[in-house]
């Protein structure tokens, strides 16, 4: 592992409070989520990156920003690894890194339809206007 | 003052390679009270034993102290010795200046040190021993099996063999357990039926043993060989002296709704039932829940239609009290609710069952007769979807479901799919995995076989969610080799279910004083060594009581059990160990710290007359401990605010003892 991505696999794992060793590899996590076909990698692969600290390709894919946090794998993981939060700080990385933003705030508008719920155009505003 | 002997073990090269043995046996030379020192090479050897037994009688010692390994090894050896030479077996103490000393240093001097320091301790304490005699006390020779399923059932069968006289309590009105609603048995697919019945029909015709069916333990006193057990015989309202088992009854009762739980509520019986055909012992059992008669005081059909006039109405429990040598616990297991577990939908259709209720819907005698139909419609299923390990190896943080293996899943999901790709060959079968555990004799041939023989489609992956549309079950699960994510259109889901240990093992725990595991398993004596003993003396363990296991190792496992109660049973005195714990009634203010942390029952009060100084007498409440129960852990020595308790062999003074001359 790289320096690199050695200290942005112990910055998600802070962040997140997850301990990816805990997954037994069942694959529930990718079973429940939603979004999977929409996803280049899927839950039960973001946890295993994580854990090898293959974390820059991970940055740079949009798998990142088609997990809806419905936290469907949170509830079914049985080891309790929680997913949807390592993705959670893996956005967060990909946001606090300068000019690494997935769009512009200004992009946002464009994309609401009038079914989108107020909290989540605000928490699109908080993710993606930083 | 004591006359001390001390003996310096070289054992080979593993204790004089890092100990200078000279240097110990001339240091301990001139510890108090030792008259004698020396070493030898291999001081358990027969040499070895005779350098003590002429040193015995040469130097007329009064105690001896032997350096060498821990007295695990060999303390019950010098012991021997000892006792050979006249002296009495508590007067040897061991310094363990092997596994605890040479052991673990790798320097000559500081090795030396220590093993002097050891045996200063040793020496200390062998000034300040008593000589100890072990008490006597008889044995019951009658054994108590608390389950009758296929565990209870061998380990009854097999202690009668040995001919002891056992009783097996049920609970339910049938012997039988588990295994009598199982259809085939893996690997070998012999139905459950076929090998299990004719042992329950054995244990009804042995004369040695009598079973208690349809009652439960309610009270256990007393301790190891001298148990008094208390049983209550919950009242079935059929004499079961009377009944013949015709079955007329259980046709005629008018009140038809009720769940069949030998059928897991798939179908109904009667208010008055047989569980099934071969049920041992075969009498009726009214169940007064349901019984109009009893409800309401109305009906009276069964004792009209039974021709032998078994029927009792006002039949009471009955509490039966027995004394017994030994108890076998073989309560056995259930698999796990699954209201916890709403992605599979298991509340929410009829056709999400769990593995047991798989079994009883292939069982010839179940409520389909055999065949495979959906239970909402009764059709033919064509896709059906396994899924396994549904609540085994969860995270403890997850708060549902169990953190261990369940074992038996892999297995009896593979025979499962076998059995039905075999009999409907037009069906598709899915088996969702996390990993194929078959460690067993022709266990993963047997997988092997489902795969390749029978086509089943194993899929790496676990099923997220299972949704009812229709009559179909969606079913959204993960192929993690594949890395793509499935959608199946199933019309039965089978979840193999996380087995856990009856709810009735908690409280019989409590009354035997039997510790149990966070899981409420059983825990054995010791993992590998006594894995069908319970630390507490005299109980023993068969079956899933102690942990997930299928039937092969459960028979083992009752067999084993059986031989460890013969060994107990064929003794007519057991030897106590005298190492246990006495009150001193002056210093005991009764105040019950000992009673509360006593692991093994072991303390009792009573309320006894003492005469005081001015002629005047006063009852004082004094604890008393029964030193056959008593394993000498020596709880309430530390618990006792008084300092009346104490541990012969190991008192407090004699610790302290050893502590100074360490310290010193």
């Amino acid at each position: 592992m790289d320096k690199n991505n050695k200290y942005l696999q112990e910055e998600i794992l802070r962040m997140s409070g997850v301990n990816p060793r805990k997954c037994m590899s069942c694959g529930k996590c990718s079973a429940t989520c939603p979004a999977y076909d929409e996803m280049e990698y899927h839950p039960h692969q973001f946890v295993s990156m994580v854990k090898n600290g293959d974390i820059e390709r991970l940055l740079n894919s949009q798998s990142l920003y088609r997990c809806l946090s419905c936290f469907a794998c949170i509830d079914r993981c049985p080891r309790s690894v929680e997913p949807a939060k390592l993705v959670e700080a893996v956005r967060l990385i990909a946001i606090r890194k300068q000019g690494a933003n997935h769009m512009t705030a200004d992009d946002v508008p464009e994309l609401l339809d009038e079914d989108i719920p107020q909290q989540a155009i605000v928490s699109a505003f908080r993710k993606y206007s930083k | 003052m004591q006359r001390i002997g001390v003996f310096v073990c070289w054992c080979g090269s593993n204790i004089a390679g890092t100990v200078d043995v000279q240097a110990v046996s001339d240091a301990l030379k001139n510890e108090p009270g030792v008259v004698f020192s020396t070493n030898y090479q291999y001081m358990c050897s027969q040499a070895g034993q005779d350098i003590i037994k002429q040193a015995i009688a040469e130097h007329k010692l009064t105690g001896i102290v032997v350096c060498s390994c821990s007295p695990r090894m060999h303390e019950a050896t010098f012991r021997k010795t000892a006792a050979a030479a006249g002296l009495n077996p508590y007067m040897v103490e061991i310094a363990n200046i092997r596994e605890q000393c040479s052991w673990v240093h790798k320097d000559m001097p500081i090795g030396t040190e220590k093993a002097i320091i050891l045996g200063k301790a040793a020496v200390a304490k062998v000034n300040l021993n008593t000589p100890l005699t072990p008490g006597e006390t008889p044995v019951t020779k009658r054994a108590l099996v608390i389950g009758g399923g296929i565990a209870g059932i061998q380990t009854a069968l097999d202690i009668a063999d040995a001919g002891f006289p056992v009783d097996i309590v049920e609970k339910k009105p049938t012997i039988g357990g588990k295994m009598a609603q199982l259809d085939k048995t893996f690997p070998t697919l012999d139905c459950a039926a076929c090998i299990l019945t004719p042992k329950m029909v054995d244990v009804a015709q042995n004369d040695k043993i009598r079973i208690f069916s349809y009652s439960e333990v309610t009270d256990v006193k007393g301790f190891v060989g001298n148990f008094d057990v208390t049983i209550k015989k919950h009242a079935r309202y059929v004499k079961e002296d009377v009944c013949t088992g015709c079955g007329l009854c259980t046709e005629k009762c008018p009140q038809k709704k009720v769940p069949n739980e030998f059928n897991l509520g798939m179908d109904n019986r009667r208010a008055i039932y047989i569980p099934f055909a071969q049920a041992v012992p075969k009498v009726a059992t009214i169940d007064p829940n349901y019984c109009t008669m009893l409800k309401t005081g109305k009906c009276g059909v069964c004792s009209k239609v039974c021709t032998a006039g078994a029927i009792d109405y006002k039949q009471k429990d009955e509490f039966i009290e027995e004394k017994y040598g030994a108890i076998v616990v073989a309560t056995g297991y259930n698999p796990i609710s699954m209201d916890k577990f709403d992605e599979f939908a298991y509340s929410q259709s009829k056709d999400v069952i769990t593995s047991l209720e798989f079994e009883r819907l292939t069982n010839a005698a179940g409520p389909t007769a055999g065949k495979l139909l959906r239970p909402s419609d009764g059709k033919h299923p064509h896709t059906i979807v396994f899924v396994q390990c549904v609540g085994s190896r969860c995270d403890s943080c997850a708060q549902k479901g169990k953190e261990y293996c369940s074992k038996i899943c892999c297995m009896y999901t593979a025979k499962h799919a076998m059995l039905t790709r075999d009999k409907y060959p037009d069906t598709d079968v899915y088996v969702f995995y996390i990993d194929v555990r078959t460690p067993g004799k022709n266990f993963d041939e047997f997988y092997r076989r489902a795969v390749e023989e029978y086509d089943v489609h194993y899929v790496k992956g676990m099923v997220g969610k299972v949704t009812p549309e229709g009559d179909k079950l969606k079913v959204q699960a993960s192929d993690l080799l594949t890395n793509k994510q499935m959608h199946i259109d199933a019309d039965l889901v089978v979840l193999a279910a996380a087995i856990e240990p009856d709810k009735s093992a908690r409280p019989l725990a409590t009354m035997l004083t039997a510790s149990m595991d966070t899981n409420d398993f059983f825990t054995e004596a010791h993992p590998k060594l006594r894995p069908v003993e319970s630390p507490t003396a005299g109980v023993f363990l068969s079956g899933t009581c102690q942990g997930p296991k299928d039937i092969p190792e459960t028979v083992s496992q009752a067999g084993a059990a059986a031989s460890k109660v013969i060994g107990l049973l064929a003794k007519d005195k057991l030897t106590g160990n005298p190492c246990v714990a006495h009150s001193d009634e002056w210093m005991c203010n009764g105040c019950s710290s000992c009673e509360r942390v006593c692991p093994y029952g072991a303390i009792t009060y009573e309320d006894k007359e003492f005469r005081m100084p001015d002629r005047t007498t006063a009852i004082r409440r004094i604890a008393v401990v029964n030193p056959a129960v008593c394993q000498g852990c020596g709880a309430c020595t530390v618990a006792c605010p008084s300092g009346a308790m104490d541990l012969r062999g190991f008192a407090s003074s004699q610790i302290m003892a050893e502590v100074d001359a360490i310290c010193k």
